[in-house]
């Protein structure tokens, strides 16, 4: 009855196994295309339900990964339908490619929740814990918001905005002409959609190949760096860049004004989030304000708050350490070079803050960046810091709506060439506009109508 | 003796108003077999066409053939009354071919009302409804202006235009209904004090003029179709072929402009004379203008009003301003030079209701056994009136007998889709049918309207089994054709490739079969006749049904699809009476709109705007849990 969903189960990157869940009547059939068993007399239409059995995954004659899979037949499973699961050897990059096949196997990325509403709505969860399924629907459909519009790079949205703008123009038109035969007429309007939705479609494919490369949305550690003025913030991004071990990647293509650096260190991608404000200005808390620190570091999953270990701690300092003091975060006392006694700000973080990490740095002289790159490794690990999973699922679907919008578009391309009468070229126009809007959190609206009656002078 | 007592009768049910909601309302009740009575300010005025003189157009075509299909009136009417017929979009798909009539306006009346007359079980009166009796919130009845009580299970209110209505042109306003009638100026306040939300809506009418005083040479002619197809799908069309009469087309012209621009401060409408809201796809002349500045030119149709007149309609000059500025611009339309206003144009203003107080069986959520349809219901047209009137009285019908009331739903009509769209969207000017508003419009044609809807109409017991059956057998017709040619299979055979050459189309590579012939733009199951000599002789309009199923199929086939996906929410049904305060998760916005609209389904649910997609996982876990 309902389609087919698959998602990546287990947190990415912190375990030494990941596993990939399909649900739905296409688990099996999915699976099936990708998976080639050791035992050649295994087949999926055979399978015992309940089993598990090892193979390899395996894309146009490659094997991506060496995997067991799992296989559970409808009812009696979390879901109550078909599912497969698939156990790899962990590691984003192999996880996340067999969720991509997945999908181009014609599963659908899920939705925040959704195994829990399926699981739900199956009956198979018992009713104690349906308002524990509304929590976790609400907060994660919050967070997904969050995270479908605030990962979107640099100018993504406008263009998307752009785009939707141009095929409800068309839409509006096409079915202005519709309503009101006598007053508009198609007259040479096949050439001029034509013209448009070679654009559009071209516009549509590079966001497509952008989200292929991860240029769409930005993925790793959602890292912010906060501090005072002067207290050496943008001094120890530099020496972060610097280290011979640190890997800057410049994103390039989809921004003009790059706000965010990805830094890899041992391994872990940390993403650091409003690197602009960092380094146009030595004083981000004062020029915006406390206010915008604390909505930067609430979508974060680590905060890094350096003090200046020269001076006494100050009021803004404890505000600061007062916000942050429940997050994930390491406090770095910096200037340790000057050789001033920091210890008595060491008590006073304490004292604010029980539990804080604090290392010594010198971000002038690459003091202590060998502890820092410990800590973070340590941190990540123990699993303390994570990747958002919901950060990925989300591009994937955002990947997937940019992917239909642009086979639409082509339909109304084919339309065209094909003869159709316009009236059927608005159909696939609508579920592009749709599509688009699904990625910049923007739901179907009744905007159609006055577009209609904004732009057309239609009516009797 | 004494004789002050007030008059008391008792009915089933109770129409008040006739025009096109009232009459589809009064006849559907009544051949449903209830006692009804149908109130009217002027029985002269039955089924009167106030504005345009003709029925159906792009998307209300639709609507008359779906009325027709469920066994109203309308489409029966047009056919016997119309002086000019057309198709509109022949050149584009079969989706959106409209078809459209000029009817002769007094005719048109006088049909109907001999139709009503002359049905059983119905009552007509000339009377004023002027309070709504309501006990323990059911309606039981109402009173007239004259103090007369009749008693009734279920009220229909079909008072168009009609309440506290308000006629202007320039600074000239007149309290009464469309063509001077009398306006109904009591019932407002008993709605008010029954607690009915009101709005006040705004429309417009062209001047009529002297057909001797226009230039037509000027003007280009609008003939009707050569062949006429009939709106009922019981008409005989060969009843239908008959001499028409033109419509004429001409343009403004920026001397137009000027006039209207340089006494914009003397329109009602700019000086705040007016305060209704006015509908956006039928603009006065004067908005356009102002709106769309850059256009050089607005067109201008002359339509007969009828046989039996010299007057002609105006269509696209709508207007409310004073007479003089309104003879001055009519004035400077080529073939309008010397143009004699028999009317003039004016504006309307009237009370009609917030119709998200009723349910999609257009009976008010908070009062039992009360129904309303048509303009009442902010909407606009005389066909979307007729739509709803015809579904009220169904329901109201239904409601009085006990048995289960009826739905259209969005994937069954266009009914459904205005009916749905009045009841569950934000809406503040008169509603008008577009083709735009019904998503699935590709298997709503107009030609497959009796397909889709007869067999609620029969259940329902306005379509008689005779109808019925003949439909049915239209749609095994289909079917068994469809599967015939697609199990003919045709190869690469000489015969065929001279075939495929004659007709432009290109050779086949692989072995294909009719009905994959048909589906190439450039063929059809005409045209593929040679090829297939064993075929049965087959009426036109199922052919017509062959070739739009076979050719569309790969869009029809997708739309199906999304009808499925769209029924699963439907058929999860809401109870009514719910209070969404109970639903722990439900974002604030949602508990408030929920409990305003308090919608019959989680389908309706999910198109109230402010309710969002998290809102819906929510009900549905609600619901589950509490089944």
């Amino acid at each position: 009855m309902a389609d087919t969903i698959a998602a990546i189960a287990t947190a990415l990157g912190n375990s030494g196994i990941s596993i990939i869940r399909i649900s739905g009547d296409d688990a099996f059939s999915i699976i099936e295309k990708m998976f080639i068993p050791k035992n050649e007399s295994f087949s999926v239409r055979n399978v015992k339900s309940h089993t598990i059995h090892y193979g390899v995954i395996n894309e146009n004659e490659k094997v991506i990964d060496e995997v067991l899979v799992s296989f559970m037949k409808a009812p009696n499973t979390y879901t109550t339908e078909d599912i497969v699961e698939i156990n790899c050897h962990g590691g984003i990059i192999v996880t996340k490619k067999i969720l991509d096949l997945c999908i181009k196997n014609g599963a659908r990325p899920a939705k925040p929740g959704e195994y829990t509403e399926r699981a739900f709505l199956n009956g198979r969860i018992d009713l104690s814990q349906a308002e524990a399924v509304i929590e976790v629907i609400n907060a994660k459909n919050k967070n997904a918001l969050n995270t479908a519009v605030c990962q979107l790079r640099g100018n993504i949205s406008e263009r998307i905005k752009d785009l939707r703008e141009k095929i409800l123009y068309n839409i509006a038109f096409i079915e202005s002409v519709l309503d009101d035969p006598e007053h508009l007429s198609f007259d040479g309007y096949e050439e001029r959609l034509r013209n448009d939705m070679n654009v559009v479609r071209e516009e549509i494919h590079t966001l497509v190949s952008n989200a292929e490369n991860g240029r769409m949305i930005t993925e790793g550690i959602r890292t912010v760096i906060l501090g005072k003025p002067n207290a050496g913030k943008s001094s120890f991004l530099n020496a972060l860049m610097g280290e011979e071990r640190a890997i800057v990647t410049d994103i390039e293509g989809t921004t003009r004004d790059t706000l965010e650096e990805t830094i890899n260190l041992a391994g872990i991608s940390l993403n650091i989030v409003d690197t602009a404000g960092i380094r146009e200005t030595e004083d981000i808390i004062e020029k915006i304000g406390i206010e915008k620190a604390i909505s930067a570091s609430e979508t974060a999953d680590l905060i890094i708050y350096i003090v200046d270990g020269s001076k006494p701690i100050d009021n803004n300092d404890k505000i600061i350490l007062n916000m942050i003091k429940d997050r994930k975060s390491i406090i770095l006392i910096n200037k340790i070079d000057l050789d001033v006694d920091n210890n008595k700000v060491k008590a006073e973080i304490q004292s604010e803050m029980e539990k804080a990490i604090i290392l010594d740095i010198s971000a002038k002289e690459f003091i202590g960046l060998d502890k820092f790159t410990e800590v973070i490794k340590d941190m990540f690990f123990k699993g303390d810091i994570n990747y958002n999973d919901e950060v990925y699922i989300t591009s994937l679907r955002q990947k997937a709506n940019l992917e239909k919008a642009l086979h639409s578009i082509e339909m109304v391309i084919n339309a065209i060439d094909d003869g159709m009468p316009e009236d059927f070229y608005s159909i696939d126009l609508s579920v592009a506009y749709e599509e688009l809007g699904f990625i910049i959190g923007e739901s179907v609206e009744d905007d159609l109508v006055d577009k209609i009656f904004r732009e057309f002078c239609t009516g009797k | 003796m004494s004789m002050n007592q007030n008059l008391c009768e008792e009915y089933d049910i109770v129409v008040v108003g006739a025009g096109h909601a009232g009459c589809e309302a009064s006849l559907a009740a009544a051949r449903l077999g209830l006692k009804t009575i149908m109130f009217t300010v002027s029985v002269d005025s039955i089924a009167l066409m106030p504005c345009n003189p003709n029925i159906g157009g792009t998307s209300k075509g639709h609507l008359v053939r779906e009325i027709d299909a469920l066994g109203g009136e309308m489409g029966k009417n047009i056919d016997k009354t119309f002086i000019q017929s057309k198709m509109l979009n022949l050149s584009k798909g079969p989706a959106v071919h409209s078809l459209r009539a000029q009817a002769d306006k007094r005719e048109y009346t006088t049909e109907m009302r001999k139709v009503l007359e002359n049905t059983e079980n119905l009552v007509i009166r000339q009377a004023e409804v002027s309070e709504l009796l309501v006990e323990e919130g059911k309606i039981t009845g109402v009173k007239t202006f004259s103090g007369a009580h009749y008693k009734a299970k279920a009220v229909v209110l079909c008072t168009g235009t009609y309440l506290k209505a308000r006629c202007i042109y320039g600074d000239v306003s007149n309290y009464t209904g469309p063509n001077g009638l009398q306006a109904a100026n009591y019932l407002t306040d008993s709605l008010k004090s029954l607690g009915i939300e009101m709005y006040r809506f705004k429309t417009g009418t062209p001047a009529r003029v002297d057909k001797r005083s226009i230039d037509f040479s000027k003007m280009e002619e609008q003939k009707g179709d050569e062949k006429v197809i009939p709106f009922s799908f019981s008409t005989d069309p060969a009843t239908v072929q008959k001499e028409q009469v033109s419509c004429w087309l001409t343009y403004t012209n920026n001397e137009t402009h000027e006039i209207i621009k340089n006494n914009i401060d003397r329109s009602p409408l700019y000086s705040g004379m007016i305060e209704g809201t006015g509908p956006r796809y039928c603009p006065s002349i004067e908005d356009k203008v102002m709106k769309f500045a850059d256009k050089e030119r607005h067109q201008v149709f002359i339509e007969p009003e009828g046989l039996y007149t010299n007057e002609m309609y105006l269509g696209g000059m709508s207007s409310s301003l004073p007479e003089d500025v309104q003879y001055a611009m009519y004035r400077t339309v080529p073939g309008l030079e010397n143009v004699q206003i028999v009317r003039n144009a004016y504006a309307i203003e009237y009370d009609c209701i917030n119709p998200r107080q009723l349910n999609p069986t257009l009976e008010f959520k908070a009062i039992s056994g009360l129904f309303s349809g048509g303009q009442f219901n902010g909407s606009s047209g005389y066909e979307e009136a007729a739509a709803q009137g015809l579904i009220a009285g169904i329901n109201a019908a239904l409601k009085v007998k006990g048995e289960e009331q009826i739905i259209i739903d969005r994937s069954q009509g266009y009914i459904g889709v205005l009916i749905d769209d009045l009841v569950t969207k934000e809406n503040h000017e008169p509603y008008r049918m577009m083709t735009s508003r019904s998503e699935y419009r590709l298997i709503l044609r107009q030609d497959n309207a009796d397909l889709r809807l007869s067999e609620i109409g029969h259940k329902v017991g306005l379509v008689s089994d005779e109808t019925y059956e003949k439909v049915e057998r239209k749609r095994r017709l289909i079917d068994e054709e469809i599967e015939r040619l697609t199990a003919i299979t045709v190869g690469a055979s000489k015969e065929i490739a001279e075939f495929l050459e004659k007709n432009n189309s290109t050779s086949l590579k692989t072995g294909s079969n009719l009905a994959e012939l048909i589906r190439r733009p450039e063929l059809s199951y005409e045209i593929v006749s040679e090829l297939d000599p064993d075929r049965r002789e087959l009426p036109e309009d199922v052919i017509e049904q062959i070739n739009i199923n076979i050719k569309y199929d790969g869009y029809i086939k997708r739309q199906l699809h999304q009808v499925e996906q769209f029924r699963k929410l439907e058929e999860k049904k809401l109870d009514v009476d719910f209070d969404y305060n109970n639903v722990s998760g439900l974002r604030r916005e949602a508990i408030q709109k929920l409990n305003m609209y308090k919608p019959m389904s989680i389908g309706q649910a999910s198109r109230i705007s402010g309710v969002s997609p998290a809102d819906i996982s929510v009900l549905l876990v609600y619901l589950k849990q509490n089944k």
